[in-house]
């Protein structure tokens, strides 16, 4: 078969989408096509591989942000490219697929909506971030027989738990993809989703084999978020605001931060203060540990010692006395930082 | 008072019991009991005795009889207590040993605690069902969805296989089948085919639905199951009532031993029916509603971008979160007309929300576009733009906007024309990092007689954008304190930062940096439009970029800065 023995040319690849080339990193894919790769393999082993090596080369600090935006902006636009050309006739039903609401990854959720189409779906991509209500407004006009939400980042959970919850209060069975619903997809069960796939092809073949899922009445057991969880979400910009007020006390070097530096702490503390609201709204102390470590690899990356990711964790724990939860989630992701 | 009151009954014994009562006491005790009662010998289980409630119901049960032979099999199967139906009646049995040759069998009537039980059982089941119809139906507000779910739950409770069929409408109905081993088939029908299946016009029209044993399974077309359902054993035609009018229509079909529909399914069957209509009217209800709205919204919606020649056109537009896509903010292009060059963009902001400010935005476009046919510049498009809102009556809003014109100028340069009535001036992000602003300033639109408008002219280098913008972007709240406005310090240096990034990257960029600074929270319409002139690839943006926000990078900006801070 032609189709194994084509040599989809990775590396040229990867230097026309980081020129931001679009026109020929086009004419790349395109070419594949007409070599008799098939669609699916394009969007997969070429666009799916180019940009997950793009997400590396930026977390190891060998591409800048603007790079790999433009590196993202070009690969939708072979994504595009590759659609145009490959019709499929409409043969299984209709789907919608959004990311969640503050879920800005839209590329990964486009990929999925291409190799939906070309399996026959008639799928309708919401884009990036949908206002919950926006989504809801779309099933009801249009009565999908399935919902794909895309979440990658833990933080989302908490939304992408009501638009869960309103989906299926609108009779629409939801299936849920992306690493924000952890490993094995783990959290998307606790937040009620009929189905999740970790993969494109994993999904794909669920919805055109087991679909739709039985009805089950929603389990009480799908009400999530405690107290603690409330309390962190509403204090959040005092949270901030303190940590903010005693950084230059206990990191020097942050009093001669500029404006700029200043507010980006304060986002990262934000960071901080979401992923821990997450763990806590789960009561999954890994989403936390895991971002913890995630972003101390980062900073081992870019030669930042480890003392400041610490300091950062200790200013958000010192206001939190009377939160035991969120207290032993941070130590917990403390404990697991290397020495 | 008689010898069997027992002593602690308050009334002192009076006279002598005898210690062992008479044989014919004891016998009549045993016929006046209203249990059933057999005595056996344990050879040859001869019935001894059967008093007048075991004859009863066991009849032809004879004292001298072996009794395992008998009427009842479960007397011989051993066991110590059984249940059982005879002639009509449910039976509790229980065997007790009374001594080495002896043993009796004790038997309950239990037939009318069975048959309310039985009753309880099903009034039960059938109320769960119709709580769950209830709940599935309301769910959407989809036709198709609920013609599903409704066919959904009349298969798993109703029948082997149902059909709901909608009104005719151009001379088609839409259906739903759903069958055992089938997925579910929808399509439609040619009205002249609905006849061919009794009872189904009649039910379409609204009749009351024809009792299902009046129905020859027989008649009903050979399409109207699939083959391998095997033979209908009855079948049931019912109206869905809906607003004044039918919904529609549900076939159901049953086959097997047990396929007739008692009075009771039937009746069931409407109050399913009556619940599946009303969700199904109630879809059809908004689906007209939606059609209307979008009808008049297509008008409104952002339109679709040209790709011209020479420059990059982005656009995004937001609606506010409690809105719903169409709102006060606006931008426009239109591509060159007959022989000119330039394309004219605008970009603005109605005083307000809701359906208002879209009439007010459509009224601005519409406008804006008969304008661009005559060949005038922005300025003086502000100007009659002007003039026509305060002749069209209603003045209580105003609009704030930035009219342009696009021209390509030699060496892949292109030049702008911005034109300001009251809105916030455009930026421009040039190759070497540097943001500056449009310097346009003029009076809103709309409100005064006379407007004063100070036209510039820019001219962007191959990679340069310039962007227009609507003040929800920089007025959005949020931000770590939750308070504090998005800014036009901020946009700038964000703006900075999407250097090299082509038009659509950088819009889709300051989109997420505000929807990131919101955090959810309320924000008002956002509209934004780019135009970059082209550059050559490949760009050369190695190890170049400026620092960025996106959720995972808390550490990336922390490295940049403090590599930054020590150097």
């Amino acid at each position: 078969m032609t189709a194994i023995t084509v040599d989809l040319a990775l590396d040229h690849y990867l230097e026309l989408v980081g020129d931001g080339d679009e026109q020929a990193a086009v004419a790349h894919a395109t070419a594949l096509l007409d070599a008799g790769v098939p669609a699916q393999r394009v969007i997969n082993d070429l666009i799916g591989a180019t940009q997950r090596r793009v997400g590396e080369l930026w977390a190891t600090n060998e591409w800048g942000v603007a790079r790999e935006h433009a590196a993202t902006g070009v690969s939708e636009r072979v994504l595009a490219a590759v659609a145009a050309r490959t019709t499929v006739p409409a043969t299984r039903g209709r789907l919608t697929l959004a990311c969640v609401d503050g879920e800005w990854h839209g590329l990964p959720a486009r990929m999925f909506a291409e190799l939906l189409r070309l399996d026959g779906w008639r799928v309708d991509f919401l884009g990036a971030s949908v206002p919950g209500r926006h989504l809801i407004t779309h099933l009801h006009q249009t009565g999908p027989d399935a919902v794909a939400l895309s979440c990658m980042i833990p933080t989302r959970l908490p939304r992408a738990h009501a638009a869960i919850t309103a989906c299926r209060a609108a009779g629409v069975p939801v299936i849920a993809g992306g690493r924000g619903f952890g490993p094995d997809g783990r959290y998307a069960q606790r937040l009620g989703a009929d189905a999740w796939a970790a993969t494109g092809e994993e999904a794909i073949a669920r919805l055109a084999t087991d679909w739709p899922p039985r009805w089950v009445a929603d389990d009480p057991g799908t009400f999530l978020g405690d107290e603690e969880y409330t309390h962190l979400v509403r204090s959040r910009p005092q949270l901030i605001g303190n940590a903010m007020d005693r950084l230059p006390e206990v990191y020097p070097a942050a009093r001669d931060y500029d404006q700029a530096q200043l507010e980006s702490t304060a986002e990262d503390l934000g960071h901080i203060a979401d992923f821990l609201a997450a763990a806590l709204y789960l009561d999954e102390p890994e989403i936390f540990t895991d971002f913890v470590g995630w972003t101390a690899d980062v900073l081992i990356s870019r030669g930042v010692p480890q003392g400041a990711l610490r300091i950062g964790l200790r200013l958000v724990r010192d206001q939190l006395v009377d939160f035991p939860a969120a207290i032993t989630t941070i130590d917990r992701a403390v404990a697991a930082l290397p020495r | 008072m008689t010898a069997l009151t027992p002593p602690d009954a308050g009334e002192p014994l009076t006279r002598t019991v005898p210690v062992a009562p008479a044989p014919a006491l004891l016998r009549a005790v045993l016929e006046a009991a209203t249990e059933a009662m057999l005595l056996c010998a344990t050879t040859g289980d001869t019935v001894l005795l059967a008093n007048a409630e075991a004859q009863r119901l066991l009849p032809g049960l004879e004292p001298g009889q072996d009794a395992t032979t008998g009427p009842l099999g479960e007397l011989a199967a051993g066991q110590h207590s059984f249940r059982a139906e005879h002639h009509g009646r449910h039976l509790y049995g229980m065997r007790r040993d009374l001594d080495d040759d002896h043993y009796a069998w004790f038997l309950r009537d239990h037939t009318s605690e069975t048959v309310h039980a039985t009753a309880l059982e099903v009034e039960r089941s059938r109320t769960a069902f119709l709580a769950e119809a209830g709940r599935r139906l309301s769910a959407s507000l989809h036709v198709r969805r609920c013609t599903r779910t409704a066919a959904e739950l009349a298969v798993a409770h109703l029948a082997d296989a149902a059909i709901v069929v909608l009104p005719v409408t151009g001379g088609h109905s839409a259906w739903i089948r759903l069958s055992p081993g089938h997925a579910a088939e929808e399509g439609t029908l040619p009205e002249r085919v609905l006849a061919e299946v009794p009872g189904l016009t009649e039910a379409l029209d609204g009749f009351p639905p024809i009792p299902s044993r009046w129905l020859d399974p027989a008649l009903a077309p050979g399409w109207l199951f699939p083959a391998d359902l095997g033979p209908i054993g009855a079948l049931l035609v019912v109206p869905l009532p809906g607003h004044a009018e039918p919904a529609g229509a549900l076939v159901l079909a049953r086959t097997g031993p047990h396929a007739p529909f008692s009075a009771e399914d039937e009746q069931l069957v409407r109050v399913f029916a009556a619940r599946a209509g009303a969700a199904v009217a109630a879809a059809m209800l908004y689906q007209e509603q939606v059609d209307t709205t979008a009808v008049l919204q297509a008008d409104l919606l952002p339109p679709e971008l040209p790709q011209p020649e020479g420059f990059e056109l982005a656009a995004s537009y937001q609606a506010a979160r409690d809105s719903l896509r169409v709102g006060g903010d606006f931008y426009e292009v239109i591509g060159p007309v007959d022989g000119g060059s330039d394309t004219v963009i605008a970009l603005g902001d109605v005083c307000g929300t809701g359906p208002e400010a879209a009439v007010m935005t459509g009224k601005v476009r519409q406008t804006l576009r008969a304008l661009s046919l005559v060949d005038v510049a922005p300025d003086h498009m502000l100007t009659v733009l002007n003039r026509a809102l305060l002749q069209s009556g209603r003045r209580q809003r105003f609009v704030t906007l930035v009219v342009g014109t696009v021209h390509r100028a030699e060496q892949g340069r292109v030049r702008l024309r911005l034109a300001s009535g009251g809105h916030p001036p455009p930026l421009i992000l040039r190759t070497n990092g540097t943001v500056d602003v449009v310097p346009t300033k003029g009076t809103l639109i709309g409100v005064l007689p006379e407007t004063v408008v100070r036209p510039a002219t820019v001219e962007l280098a191959p990679g340069e954008l310039c962007l227009l913008y609507s003040d929800g972007l920089t007025e959005a709240r949020g931000g770590p304190t939750g308070d504090e406005q998005f800014g036009e310090e901020r946009l700038r240096r964000q703006l900075a930062g999407c250097q090299g990034m082509p038009g659509a990257v950088a819009v889709e960029r300051l989109r997420q940096l505000v929807s990131e600074w919101v955090n959810g929270g309320p924000r008002d319409d956002i509209a934004m439009l780019a135009v970059r002139a082209h550059t050559r690839p490949p760009l050369s943006l190695r190890g170049g970029g400026a620092p960025n926000a996106s959720p995972y990078l808390v550490a990336a900006r922390r490295g940049d800065r403090r590599s930054r801070s020590r150097s």
